[in-house]
């Protein structure tokens, strides 16, 4: 630290060394220091000489000590040529001869390609300049796509970095540009746009590596990260529609999947229904008539032990049952047959309600048997 | 007092001399040294502390680096007549200095050389190729493209020699040039290729009407899709109700012979005594409040009317 106050006064000494002695004391317990420390130099007799040594000694440190970052490493050459590499920390040269030029190799670098971002922040702001002249390129089969990608990098080698290649980031663009469209050059739109991404990185990684390695350019890929990828701005509403489309053809197939599964369910069930119901028809069918032929050969079992009553008692029943329901009962003597014709029935029938012709009915012999 | 002046006139001149005669060179430099505008001696290629002749001599910088070369967009119809834009860039160095400062001077010169060379070379190359061959740059099998980037088919012509060969040959005959002025090249890559505006407008035409054409096909797919589904649907109905059906009746039908079968091996037996028991239980059943019936005194029921004996 003194010798940096060394020179300070030094300097202020030589603004105002030769009529020193004519001026009012410094103000500060610094100058008064000086002056006693100056007095001395005169009396030895060569105070300029030895100001200027001091200066010169100032000067020396100032140029022989540098400090380099933790992220960098410092390239120092003598007279122009390349000496050594040192780490980070203070370090000293040879004043004067010797240069040094630091290098932030561990500091990731990155470079935009079709956008710009103005300012990184948690939501970075992106210039809104157009890049598309980057960005726009020929895909295999003669289309257009645009694509934004970015590449990270490291200065791997200081020395190639500063001495191999001039104006290494605009190399560095060129290369990038060209790879790019070498590689989408050689895919279609659709594999461009949709699903060769991870693809396409990883290709332009390779020759991007490959590249700087040839063009010796002392920097080392880390990462091509594929941006937006775009079809050009006029043609992209069709994209859309594509999308659109591909959409519309599946709502369209699921609703006929719909509509199937609303009506196969349900018919399938129907028609077990009918299916049961016939079987429940036929369970009926032959039941009843087994039950009905049982009873016939039951009752026709007995009735053939005495035909003749039986007979006549099953017809009298039943005339029994069914004659008092009958509106209009005419009886006719065996002789007055011929007068049937000419019988008004009509008007036998309106007569039925008001003066029923009950009474002639006389009961039926064997009345009140089997019901 | 004499000396003392004479001393510090030596001890000037000396330093004088000194910073006119030393030079450094860079580890990206080398120099040709030129007396009285004629070079001297070779080229210093090596970097540090040179000396040469103060005042007569002088040194010249050249770069020793690779070098720049960004070519301006050339507008250049291909074989196949369309009109594109070419922006191509190059890598190069001096490797003759000597040469290249008799040829060029310096590094504008050489410029505005490479820019003649290169350009004249790019154009030649583009006119004698199709664009294809300088957009694609392999025959990269189709099998390396997913199934699913193939929903249309892929246009990709076949190319003989593509982008990267195509550049190394517009290299090959620039560099037979650059030669004899001094410079190597190293490098020459196509940067940017890209439709001439109107070209530009005909061909976002078409990807339209090809995105257009996929929409299309989308629909219609799914369109023939839906009325498959909706024909099987129809179908499957069909073909379930009347299976149905089918079954059913034939239910019935069996039931019905059985039926039959039944009812006649029991009636059978007594064929007359069925019609008669069949046909009083009719009677019954069909005779209501709105028949009409005349009896006969002769009939079964009557007959003791008239003779109770």
């Amino acid at each position: 630290m003194t010798f940096g106050n060394d020179r300070d006064d030094g300097g202020e000494d030589r603004r105002g060394g030769p009529d020193w002695h004519r001026r009012p004391t410094p103000f500060d317990q610094y100058a008064r220091d000086l002056q006693i420390w100056r007095a001395r130099a005169m009396r030895s007799g060569g105070s300029v000489l030895l100001l200027a040594a001091v200066l010169a000694m100032g000067a020396t440190l100032f140029s022989m000590l540098y400090q380099v970052q933790p992220e960098e490493v410092g390239v120092v050459v003598r007279f122009g040529r390349y000496v050594r590499t040192t780490e980070p920390g203070l370090r000293a040269k040879i004043p004067f001869v010797e240069q040094v030029y630091r290098i932030p190799v561990e500091r990731q670098l990155k470079e935009e390609f079709g956008f710009r971002t103005a300012e990184a922040d948690v939501r970075s702001t992106f210039s809104t300049a157009d890049f598309s002249a980057e960005s726009m390129m020929l895909t295999g089969d003669l289309n257009v796509a645009v694509v934004e990608w970015i590449v990270q990098y490291r200065v791997e080698d200081p020395y190639l970095y500063l001495f191999k290649v001039r104006n290494v980031t605009g190399t560095f663009r060129a290369m990038n540009e060209a790879v790019m469209r070498q590689v989408v050059g050689d895919r279609t739109v659709t594999e461009v746009l949709t699903v060769g991404r991870q693809a396409i990185e990883t290709r332009a990684e390779e020759r991007l590596r490959a590249l700087t390695q040839q063009y010796e350019m002392g920097i080392t890929i880390e990462q091509v990260v594929l941006q937006d990828v775009n079809p050009p701005d006029p043609v992209k509403p069709s994209w859309d529609e594509v999308n659109q489309a591909q959409q519309q053809r599946d709502r369209m197939i699921n609703e006929a999947r719909g509509e199937y599964n609303k009506v196969i369910p349900r018919a399938k069930g129907e028609a077990q229904q009918a299916i049961l119901e016939a079987e429940g028809y036929t369970l009926n069918r032959v039941n009843r008539a087994q039950g009905e032929s049982a009873r016939f050969r039951a009752v026709q079992e007995a009735y053939r032990r005495a035909p003749d009553v039986t007979r006549r008692r099953l017809y009298l029943e039943t005339m029994e049952r069914v004659l008092p329901r009958i509106g209009a009962r005419v009886f006719l003597d065996t002789d007055l047959r011929g007068i049937v014709p000419l019988l008004p029935l009509d008007s036998l029938r309106a007569a039925v309600p008001t003066a029923p012709a009950v009474p002639a009915v006389p009961p039926a012999p064997n009345a009140g048997g089997v019901r | 007092m004499s000396a003392r002046r004479v001393v510090p006139g030596i001890v000037l001149a000396a330093v004088v001399l000194t910073f006119a005669s030393a030079f450094r060179v860079g580890e990206s430099e080398q120099v040709i040294l030129t007396q009285f505008g004629d070079p001297v001696g070779d080229p210093i290629t090596d970097p540090g502390l040179h000396f040469k002749a103060p005042f007569i001599q002088q040194a010249n910088y050249f770069d020793k680096r690779f070098l720049e070369w960004d070519g301006s967009p050339n507008q250049v119809p291909t074989k196949d007549k369309r009109f594109i834009w070419v922006d191509t860039y190059a890598r190069w160095r001096i490797v003759d200095p000597l040469r290249f400062f008799e040829r060029l001077r310096d590094e504008r010169g050489a410029q505005s050389r490479l820019d003649d060379i290169l350009d004249g070379e790019t154009r030649n190359a583009v006119a004698r190729y199709d664009l294809i061959e300088l957009v694609r740059n392999t025959n990269r099998d189709p099998d390396d493209i997913p199934i699913e980037a193939q929903e249309e088919e892929v246009i990709l012509n076949i190319i003989e020699k593509g982008r990267d060969q195509v550049s190394r040959e517009i290299l090959a005959r620039a560099a037979t040039r650059t030669t004899d002025l001094g410079i190597e090249l190293l490098d020459l890559r196509i940067k940017r290729i890209n439709y001439v505006e109107e070209v530009q407008r005909d061909v976002f035409a078409r990807m339209i009407a090809e995105r257009q054409r996929i929409a299309e096909l989308y629909r219609s797919e799914g369109q023939g899709e839906a009325a498959r589904i909706e024909g099987e649907r129809e179908r499957d109905l069909q073909r379930i109700q009347s299976e149905a059906f089918r079954t059913a009746e034939e239910l019935r039908g069996k039931a019905d012979a059985e039926a039959t079968d039944i009812y006649a091996g029991a009636y059978g037996r007594d064929a007359d005594f069925y019609a008669f028991t069949r046909s009083l239980e009719t009677y019954e059943t069909v005779m209501d409040a709105d028949t009409t019936v005349i009896l006969d005194t002769d009939s079964e029921l009557l007959r003791y009317l008239e003779r109770p004996r």
